[in-house]
């Protein structure tokens, strides 16, 4: 028997747990989570610093690469995002975008 | 019967985008995936326990801290300068409680890296899978001549924010106008590279206010400082002819302090009297990691740099100032950085995957004035051959010719940062 009672359980969890929402060691979130210093957890900024939680992924790639740029002024936006690579900016407007 | 084992569970997880799910599925096959013991509740331990939570809710996890309440560095320039109060810069841990984080307010007295096992000074002993040092840093009084540890109730460093921070302000506070406040900053490495100048800067808004004929004095054990350029225009603008900057071969270099009589002489023979003096003495890591023997000959933990194991001792990993972490600078902001890097790195071990590529982030906000900030910033990665290195492209510091508006965006925008970086370590 290829796959026991226990795995369809947990199988079915994981699908359930996959709807609630996920903190995940992907390497979108690695990239991410180094965000959240100054835009709070998950991107939910407490204070001045904008929030970037569940904004669309287009949002966040189009404002990243002009922050890249320079098409956007920054203050120092454009010094993080230059640290980015096209591949890992989509990582990231990805990942923000998933998290509601 | 075949049963999927945990690496099978994480790939299956993986590809849905999810490598671990917050309701997990290891809880079908094994309730805990192991215990994970963090010494030190600051930026690093806090951000690291609560990463490690957030990774794998299956983990049980025990922060120690001696404090139940942590009051932070940064900011503490803002109590000295009198822009805040020391509440306003103190977090405890009850959001750490609330997720199941086990807090024990205690101090590790020695740690077993052979057994796996910590002992604490209320008696009790601890068993981990995993430990976390993040112990931060402590003092080399051995180097200050003419002064220990239990002088500075009387010349305060104020370099750990709580009591320090309050003796410095109150010192401050009673000076009179025309008074003269000396501060000695340390040589590299050492936590907060633009803390002193901050420091200076804000110290001097609150002279300039109230004391305003006062001067201030740095004899500074280093020849250039951390964002020298902007400190130096920004004190110029705002504090003309206050602060004096006495680099190391200039005559900046400490021989001795006369503690009785307020008295700094320098090894080129000069005499400074200060009404109020900030020796920050020279650092090394937390005294724990050196009882560990998890230090190398300068104070400091060597570790693989992309897990933060520690290269002495397996098993167990050093965060934060107290760490070799390459070219990330000893700050609260790396230490956050690091922090998920590390918990990111220990799940990924204890469940037996590879984990993502690390990197890292830092920036360090320095107020000038409360309407005045500056900044400095990078993006880090790692190599074998480098260890964390700066990605070439990133960072740097505030441009020199900015305006006002943006200097006052910057200055709101450091405000932001802490409120944000203290949210995702102890909120």
């Amino acid at each position: 028997m290829p796959y026991s009672i226990s795995t369809a359980f947990a199988l079915t969890l994981l699908i359930s747990s996959s709807a609630i929402h996920a903190a995940s060691i992907s390497q979108g979130a690695m990239l991410s989570n180094s965000c959240s210093a100054c835009h709070g957890t998950d991107g939910k900024s407490p204070g001045a610093i904008p929030s970037i939680n569940g904004k669309s992924a287009r949002f966040i790639n189009q404002a990243l690469t002009e922050f890249r740029s320079g098409n956007r002024t920054s203050t120092v936006m454009g010094r993080h995002a230059k640290g980015y690579s096209d591949k890992e900016i989509k990582l990231i407007a990805d990942y923000f975008a998933s998290l509601k | 019967m075949k049963m999927l084992n945990r690496r099978d569970f994480l790939h299956v997880a993986g590809y849905g985008g999810f490598a671990l799910a917050t309701f997990n599925p290891f809880t079908a096959i094994s309730k805990t995936s192991g215990h994970v013991i963090i010494v030190g509740g600051g930026f690093g331990g806090a951000t690291c326990a609560k990463y490690l939570n957030r990774f794998d809710p299956n983990l049980v996890i025990t922060l120690i801290e001696a404090g139940e309440k942590y009051t932070t560095c940064p900011f503490s320039n803002a109590v000295l300068g009198g822009m805040r109060d020391l509440k306003s810069i103190t977090h405890g841990y009850a959001a750490q409680m609330k997720r199941g984080i086990h807090v024990v307010h205690a101090r590790v007295t020695q740690v077993d890296a052979t057994a796996k096992k910590v002992m604490l000074d209320n008696g009790k002993q601890l068993n981990y899978d995993r430990l976390v040092m993040s112990p931060g840093i402590d003092f080399k009084w051995d180097k200050v001549e003419g002064m220990n540890a239990k002088d500075a109730e009387i010349i305060p460093h104020a370099w750990h924010g709580g009591n320090q921070t309050t003796l410095l302000r109150n010192q401050i506070k009673a000076m009179n106008d025309g008074d003269v406040f000396i501060i000695a900053p340390p040589g590299n490495p050492f936590r907060c590279p633009p803390g002193p100048y901050e420091r200076v800067s804000l110290i001097a808004h609150y002279l300039k206010q109230h004391k305003p004929k006062s001067k201030i004095l740095i004899l500074d054990a280093k020849d250039k400082f951390s964002k020298q350029p902007l400190f130096m225009q920004g004190w110029q603008k705002l504090y003309p002819g206050m602060i004096e900057w006495v680099s190391s071969s200039k005559g900046g270099r400490i021989d001795f302090i006369d503690v009785k009589n307020r008295t700094i002489h320098t090894e080129v023979g000069d005499k400074h009297k200060g009404t109020v003096i900030n020796l920050i003495p020279p650092q090394k890591a937390g005294a724990i990691v050196h009882t560990s023997g998890l230090t190398n000959n300068d104070g400091w933990c060597p570790v693989n740099q992309r897990t933060f194991e520690s290269l002495v001792h397996s098993g167990i990993h050093v965060i934060g100032d107290a760490s070799v972490a390459g070219k990330m600078p000893k700050s609260g902001f790396a230490a956050n950085s690091q922090g998920k890097v590390c918990a990111a790195a220990i799940v990924s071990a204890l469940h037996d995957v590879a984990m993502p590529e690390p990197s890292y982030v830092n920036t360090c906000y320095s107020l000038v004035s409360p309407d005045y900030g500056i900044s400095v910033a990078a993006v880090y990665r790692y190599s074998k051959e480098e260890g964390i290195y700066k990605v070439k492209e990133s960072g740097g510091v505030s441009p020199k010719e900015a305006n006002a508006e943006f200097r006052k965006k910057e200055a709101r925008y450091a405000v932001g940062w802490y409120d944000s970086i203290t949210s995702d370590a102890f909120g």
